[in-house]
């Protein structure tokens, strides 16, 4: 067993935790007072700044799986790692080219706004709230058992009670706080976890002279020249294109990353945060190529895949052998709090996809009181909550790992599509946008059963029906031809004139909230 | 129906449509550049390896500061915009606006 203290539990981490807690639980307390209306309960009553909102979605994005995940890849894989790191940032440039400013423009609370924004509601509302609702799901089942089996592997804390622990806080904060809340949780999660791994890398770089040449000539001695190379992560050219077009368009098509560009009061705010956003999370993926490499030699292969074989535990290992059992405190702490930051937003969208498009949006057609909505809103959230707890206790100890990606696959078959062409395409129609978002959708998931992610390392068949890990690539284009299709065969007038109102909010905000 | 016929009269505006015009070349160039950035280095990973694995200088490999520079390139890519966006599309949407009145 090799040294290290990881899985007991520390007074540092415990009064880091504690702390946190304390904080983020007085912010919700403030917040209640200031979440009443709709608008207070799903986009913080407009009130967060750009640079806040970059920093709360640079929070959203970086979850503790690509935090530990990715630095865990490097440090076992060397360059394949880095792939990992490049592809997890690319998505941000087409948020920003193509959807924050005309979703900010067109709609109020969900992406749903702006995909019905010219069609028929209730059709299109319960379509994309299928969509987010999947998204969403798939995310969160992740992010649960990755929690629970991360807090038991450094706190020692029983699977069960981390869940629990986690639910609940999660519950208080989007419960009683709103998106309010839930922004400077996310605030202070992404310091914290930008604070924690500039130092991480400092004290890397402090033990090669501050060298990048240094460090890296240390990993090939002791890993050869493979580890500085592309190696066999990703050797079939489809499945790289595939993976590569869901990283990319997925971000773009997140419910909780969309939901965020309400919460700034204009279209500028919403294109300076993803400027922030972007610089953020691209300076944090350089970190963890750095923490990476700095695991790879200061603690060495056969300890970090001793404690977790995938490598998730390359940072904190590294955090103890240069901070000492006080830094490593620490980093538990962030990558707590980071897990219920992340889970925190996701519930968030989640709960707005159930009460603003489905409750509202379907059920009521469009008319409820403010109060109404913001009560069924509230129950979604407690819903939702005991769903993420329960969900993670079923999935406990099933590898889950393809459900990121099988979140990403379907935000980007779903969600995207469906939202570009809504925006920029005058003949899009409600029966387009329904067959797109459920063609994309479905094939997602269904193609990701039949792949040898899930049909041969899960189910334990011979050979995978469908031969790609990553769907993306047949999915989404499914998705775009069959909106194309079908909107061409089935025309609607009333959507084509409307185009223009959507044309003038879209790009000089006219009317928008 | 007043405020429709208006719209449909500023959407005719040579103002607007010049603003429509900008807006997308800029997002739809900066978006090919992202997407060939991205895969083209997706696809040197998936055709030329040997590539990515040449040594420049030490031990630091070619393809250390191509996947540095992917990142750092899109990050600027974002910058791009945002100037443009501040200092010519912010003026052209006020112009719009200040037509229809608010």
């Amino acid at each position: 067993m090799p040294q290290t203290t990881i899985g007991q539990v520390h007074a540092t981490s415990i009064a880091f935790f504690v702390l946190f807690v304390l904080v983020t639980l007085v912010i919700t307390y403030w917040a209640a007072k200031r979440t009443r209306s709709t608008k207070e309960f799903y986009a913080a009553g407009r009130s967060i700044t750009g640079f806040q909102n970059g920093l709360a979605l640079a929070g959203d994005y970086m979850s503790a799986a690509s935090f530990l995940g990715i630095a865990g890849l490097v440090s076992l894989r060397g360059y394949d790692g880095l792939i990992y790191s490049v592809g997890w940032l690319v998505g941000w440039p087409i948020v920003m080219f193509l959807i924050a400013e005309p979703l900010r423009n067109l709609g109020k609370y969900t992406f749903a706004d702006v995909v019905a924004f010219r069609l028929r509601q209730r059709p299109v509302r319960a379509a994309a709230a299928a969509g987010s609702l999947t998204t969403v799901l798939f995310y969160l089942i992740a992010q649960m058992v990755g929690a629970g089996t991360l807090i038991k592997l450094m706190f020692g804390l029983p699977y069960e009670l981390a869940l629990a622990l986690v639910g609940t806080l999660m519950i208080a904060y989007v419960l009683f706080g709103g998106m309010l809340a839930t922004t400077w949780v996310q605030i202070i999660k992404a310091v914290m976890l930008l604070g924690g791994a500039t130092i991480l890398a400092f004290l890397i770089l402090n033990q090669f002279g501050f060298s990048y040449g240094e460090l890296f000539s240390q990993a090939e001695k002791l890993y050869t020249d493979k580890f500085m190379q592309p190696g066999g992560l990703i050797s079939d050219p489809v499945d790289a294109f595939s993976l590569g077009l869901a990283l990319m368009f997925g971000t773009a098509g997140l419910p909780h990353i969309l939901m965020r560009f309400y919460t700034v009061p204009d279209a500028k705010q919403a294109r300076k945060s993803v400027f922030v956003a972007t610089g953020f999370i691209g300076y944090f993926y350089i970190l963890t190529v750095t923490i990476g490499f700095g695991a790879a030699i200061i603690v060495g292969h056969s300890v970090i895949a001793g404690v977790d074989a995938g490598g998730n535990m390359a940072a904190p290992l590294l955090a103890e052998a240069l901070g000492g059992t006080a830094f490593l405190g620490f980093l538990a702490a962030v990558a707590f709090a980071t897990i219920l930051a992340v889970v925190a937003g996701l519930t968030l969208a989640g709960a707005s996809a159930l009460s603003h498009d489905l409750y509202v949006g379907v059920l009521r057609r469009g008319v409820s009181a403010e109060r109404e909505e913001v009560k069924v809103a509230r129950i979604a959230t407690v819903c939702l909550g005991i769903a993420a707890i329960l969900l993670g206790v079923v999935f406990k100890g099933q590898n889950v790992a393809f459900m990121v990606g099988l979140a990403f696959a379907v935000a980007a078959s779903a969600n995207f599509p469906a939202l570009l062409m809504s925006i920029m395409w005058k003949r899009f129609t409600t029966k387009g946008a329904v067959a797109s978002i459920c063609s994309g959708m479905v094939l997602a998931v269904v193609l990701i059963l039949l792949s040898p992610t899930v049909w041969v390392d899960i189910i334990g068949m011979k050979q995978a029906i469908f031969p790609y890990k990553n769907p993306g690539l047949f999915s989404m284009f499914t998705a775009f031809f069959v909106g194309v299709l079908v909107s061409l065969l089935w025309p609607e007038k009333e959507a084509a004139e409307k185009y223009t109102d959507l044309k003038l909010r879209q790009y000089a905000g006219v009317g928008a909230e | 129906m007043n405020g429709q016929l208006k719209n449909k009269s500023l959407s005719d505006d040579p103002d607007f449509r010049e603003l429509v015009v900008r807006k997308n070349t800029i997002s739809w160039i900066l978006t090919i550049v992202e997407l060939v950035l991205y895969f083209g280095f997706i696809g040197l990973i998936a055709f030329n390896k040997p590539f990515l694995g040449m040594k420049i200088s030490g031990s630091i490999t070619i393809g250390i500061p191509i996947a540095v520079g992917t990142i750092v390139l899109s990050w600027i890519l974002t910058g791009i915009y945002i100037l443009w966006a501040n200092n010519r599309y912010d003026e052209m949407v006020r112009k719009i606006r200040d037509k229809v009145g608010g």
